[in-house]
């Protein structure tokens, strides 16, 4: 796209975007949603003239300017309508995260105000109408499914399409006001403001400019070449930035389709029948397909089986080159192509990633063995390294220069500086305004000069100019003696094997690393059933004396690889449990985009850890749960620990050689 | 029973519940010497939710058996819609407009979740065989509004994710849904549940409820239902009648029925004579 960045253009606001792609792509397809088996389709003619009703009916409703509508829902077309209808009519859109439980929610309506909330169905509703009097300024919800909600007081609740259809009544009465609102925005109007899950603490309340989503959208576009052409699936959480940035900014700048998939569990289907070519998703989704493949395969005849080792030995031998366009043999590359007919062709077809063009992730550290997997296969899987507070990118990897340590080069218009303590500082045009209402912690992020600490530590690698993440910088820690601890280091090294799903490692200030493990019940639980192993419940999955001994083969063979690393050998992890419940967000254990929160677990679950430093072998625990719908009870376990082979001083004597 | 309309009520929360849709009268079924069922009268009105409960061998599945046509009672009637039915098959049952779910899920394993809720629409298709193998006009329009109904089902019970996949592979909670989703798809006038919730954890059953009440509620659907967890049912049902050695020996809404002494006894066991 050609288009240049000039807000002067009247492209300032994303509503200004959809006016003119609604003139200049009106036919061409804007959303897609599967529903009743078939996709479908609105154009961008159809969805302006959606988003219009709506925004007509918010006005009908009193819907200020400066107001903030929260959008509670899973990705579907109506509430991507929903936000920029708030935004046409100067309002504010509050994505957030539908699975959160109904105080987490209260949290955030409370602190952002919201007048107005687009809800998708009766369990929102419910969570909301449980809250609602905690909420002084609350006033109206919109739904979007009936189901379930013919029966409720509907003095301060309406449907979504009777909101549109009361704004098509009143089409006369307030066209003018919304022209005139709509008139208004600028890059300097706020778009959106995203609660950030943070590891620590309270969240905190993104204000985005125009300018931000805007400016950073264009650029990122502008970087992959990404046209009106590209096919997206939005899944992920609409409360997230990404889907934001992918799904609202880089969709309206560009004038491609988002389609939204029937329901959570369908994803992989339709994400097979759309075939994006632009994708993305965190490293936890691409272990999970990884992890089904092969378990798959565990099940497959012994010829497919030998041809399909074969063949991925080969993918990843001279995959990753090809896909990069090295220089590559002719034999080799038959031998690809063969491959490319029996195997990688199909499989890629199987995970719904036949046509990706740009695929990438984000959020943690991606396995080396999985990263190269999906390029091996010749999808072009890239890493990119940001932040809500960024607009998402601060970093990107160009085609090409794509590895699996590094997180690539500083994405167009963004500056990048790290500085003394190794902490990772950006400024650029998708820096974020403000923290709502917390100008302390605006101040402690944002300088005066727009440059924002990370809070990750990382340093440019000679050579390639590629920055590299080592870990978040408050997680980096010293051993008692002083050595360093990269904790997430370690637990990436774990989390590479198939059964283990989470892990974490302790040994900050301590003489050494002890870890907590998760098992992954898909892995796990197809191992036991061809190997006999009966269970009736996670816990007594996890607690199997065959699963330890296996968990424990894992520990060792990471240690193995430790050792071979002088920096780190000393973070080899001499002792460990496997946890009798899985980590989970709802107990506080995870941010909703699971990433461990060290300091609740270290809390939550001090007894294990004291147990994993004094030597004893077992530990009788109780641990509180949350269930899905908020109400409490509580698991107990006795758990084992156990001592796994480190490989001795080695390293301790490399260092001191060196 | 020809005043269909005559004492119609509304119930707390707002559902109409209309006349006597079908009523039993002094039924008596034997096999051989063994009396099944004893001389049972009660009434099922349109829109309810109406239980029928006992303890194990009580007779509850003979009862739901009389009501499907399966089995003809030696003595008494079976009015339907006002009017006495005669002795039928189970085929003929059906296409007055009653659809049943089995206590041990009959469905065809081999076919996709898809098929087995499309069989369900056999009353709504008239084109023969060989129109269908050509599927061109009639045949084709007919399948694609079948097909639309049945879309609309699973979207309602959300078995969207298992769609294509065969009913064999599928956990047995799923398969009691698509059992439901099968007779819904009959569109059936009254819609007999057999156990709906036998064998399921407690979460299954409270998702089972919900589609239950939802389907009561979105369709105005009567449903008739056996089910022998006390619990579900009371929360469940406007109607109960309990059933013990093949007599009635309760009938009314939940609280009278929880209150009623035969029925204490024969919960929590009293000796008999």
């Amino acid at each position: 796209m050609a288009q240049s960045s000039q807000a002067t253009e009247g492209l300032g606001s994303i509503p200004a975007l959809l006016q003119r792609n609604a003139g200049q792509f009106a036919e061409r397809p804007a959303y897609r949603e599967k529903e009743f088996g078939i996709w479908q389709c609105w154009t961008w003619a159809e969805a302006e003239k959606e988003i219009e009703a709506l925004a007509l009916g918010l006005l009908n409703l009193g819907v200020n300017e400066g107001d903030f509508i929260a959008v509670i829902g899973r990705n579907r077309p109506h509430f991507y309508w929903s936000m920029v209808a708030a935004q046409s009519v100067g309002a504010i859109p509050v994505p957030l995260y539908q699975d959160a439980a109904a105080d987490e929610m209260a949290y955030v309506l409370e602190h952002c105000g919201a007048r107005f909330a687009v809800v998708e169905d009766q369990e929102q509703v419910d969570k909301v109408i449980d809250v609602q009097d905690q909420l002084h300024q609350f006033e109206h919800m919109i739904y979007v499914d009936p189901r379930g909600l013919r029966k409720y007081d509907h003095h301060k609740l309406h449907t979504f399409t009777g909101v549109q259809d009361q704004g098509r009544a009143a089409y006369w009465e307030f066209i003018e006001d919304l022209k005139a609102r709509r008139e208004k925005l600028d890059y300097d109007s706020i778009c959106v403001m995203l609660y950030t899950s943070g590891t620590t603490g309270k969240p905190k309340g993104v204000v985005l400019s125009n300018r931000n989503i805007i400016e950073a959208s264009r650029s990122s576009s502008e970087f992959d070449n990404l046209s009106r052409d590209e096919e997206v699936l939005a899944y992920l959480p609409m409360a997230w930035v990404g889907d934001f940035i992918f799904s609202i900014g880089q969709a309206y700048w560009c004038g491609f389709c988002v389609n939204c998939p029937e329901s959570v569990e369908t994803m992989q289907i339709d994400l097979r029948e759309i075939g994006p070519t632009y994708y993305f998703a965190p490293p936890r989704v691409f272990e999970t397909q990884l992890t089904n493949v092969m378990i798959r395969m565990e099940d497959a005849g012994r010829f497919k089986k030998w041809l399909f080792d074969s063949f991925m030995a080969h993918a990843r031998k001279v995959g990753p080159a090809i896909l990069d366009g090295k220089q590559v043999g002719a034999w080799d590359r038959v031998k690809y192509a063969l491959g490319n007919l029996l195997i990688y062709g199909p499989l890629k077809d199987t995970l719904g990633f036949g046509r990706v063009r740009v695929g990438y992730t984000a959020g943690e550290a991606i396995g080396p063995e999985i990263f190269e997997f999906y390029r091996s296969l010749g999808i072009n899987l890239k890493q990119l390294y940001g932040q809500t507070e960024a607009s998402v990118f601060i970093t990107l990897q160009p085609d090409g220069e794509v590895r699996n340590d590094t997180v690539g080069v500083a994405a167009p218009g963004v500056e990048i500086r790290i500085d003394e303590s190794g902490e990772v500082f950006y400024r650029g045009a998708g820096t974020f305004e403000y923290y709502y209402k917390n100008p302390e912690s605006t101040k402690s992020t944002k300088d005066s000069e727009g440059w924002v600490a990370t809070g990750d530590a990382g340093f440019f690698e000679e050579g390639s100019g590629h920055l590299r993440i080592i870990d978040r910088a408050k997680d980096v820690g010293k051993m008692a003696d002083g050595k360093l601890f990269a904790p997430k280091y370690v637990e990436n090294k774990l989390k590479f094997y198939p059964n283990i799903l989470e892990a974490v490692v302790f040994g900050n200030q301590r003489d050494a690393c002890t870890a907590f493990i998760n098992i992954d019940l898909n892995a796990v639980g197809n191992w036991a059933e061809r190997n006999n192993i009966g269970y009736a419940s996670y816990q007594e999955l996890a607690g199997h004396p065959k699963v330890l001994e296996m968990i424990q083969s894992h520990v060792e063979e990471v240690n193995r690889s430790l050792a071979d690393d002088p920096m780190l050998s000393h973070c080899q992890v001499y002792r460990f449990l496997v946890l009798h419940k899985e980590l989970d967000a709802d107990d506080g254990e995870m941010t909703r985009t699971r990433k461990v929160r060290r300091g609740v677990i270290a809390e939550k679950f001090e007894d294990l850890v004291g147990a994993l430093y004094d030597g004893s072998t077992e530990i009788y625990t109780t641990t509180e749960v949350t269930y899905e719908d908020g109400r409490k009870g509580a698991i107990s376990a006795t758990l084992e620990i156990r001592n796994a082979k480190v490989v001795p001083v080695e390293g301790e004597k490399k260092v001191a050689a060196e | 029973m020809k005043d269909m309309d005559a004492d119609s009520y509304t119930t707390e929360d707002g559902r109409r519940i209309g006349g006597v849709v079908m009523e039993m009268r002094n039924i008596t079924l034997r096999f051989g010497g063994v009396v099944a069922i004893k001389d049972i009268s009660f009434d099922i009105r349109e829109g309810e939710i109406r239980a029928i409960i006992g303890p194990n061998g009580a007779g509850k599945s003979s009862m739901l058996n009389v009501i499907s046509g399966f089995y003809n009672p030696q003595e008494g009637e079976v009015y339907y819609k006002g009017e006495r039915r005669p002795p039928m098959k189970p085929y003929q049952v059906a296409q007055q407009g009653i659809a049943r779910t089995f206590q041990n899920i009959a469905l065809f394993e081999g076919m996709t979740v898809l098929d087995n809720v499309m069989t369900g629409r056999i009353r709504q298709m008239s084109s023969g065989l060989l129109a269908q193998a050509i599927w061109k006009g009639k045949a084709e329009r007919e399948e694609v509004a079948n097909r639309e109904q049945v879309e609309k089902i699973i979207d309602f019970l959300e078995i969207q994710h298992i769609r294509k996949t065969p009913v064999g592979r599928l956990p047995y909670g799923l398969k009691k849904r698509v059992e439901l989703a099968r007779a819904l798809a009959a569109e059936p006038s009254i819609l007999l549940l057999d156990e709906p919730m036998a064998g399921m954890n407690v979460e299954e059953k409270e998702d089972m409820s919900r589609f239950i009440l939802d389907v009561n509620d979105e369709f105005g659907s009567t449903i008739a239902l056996i089910e022998h967890d006390m619990g579900v049912v009371m929360d469940l049902s406007d109607r109960v009648v309990v059933m013990d050695y093949g007599k009635k020996i309760g009938d009314g809404t939940p609280d009278e029925v929880r209150n009623n002494q035969a029925v204490i006894d024969a919960y929590l066991g009293v000796a008999h004579d």
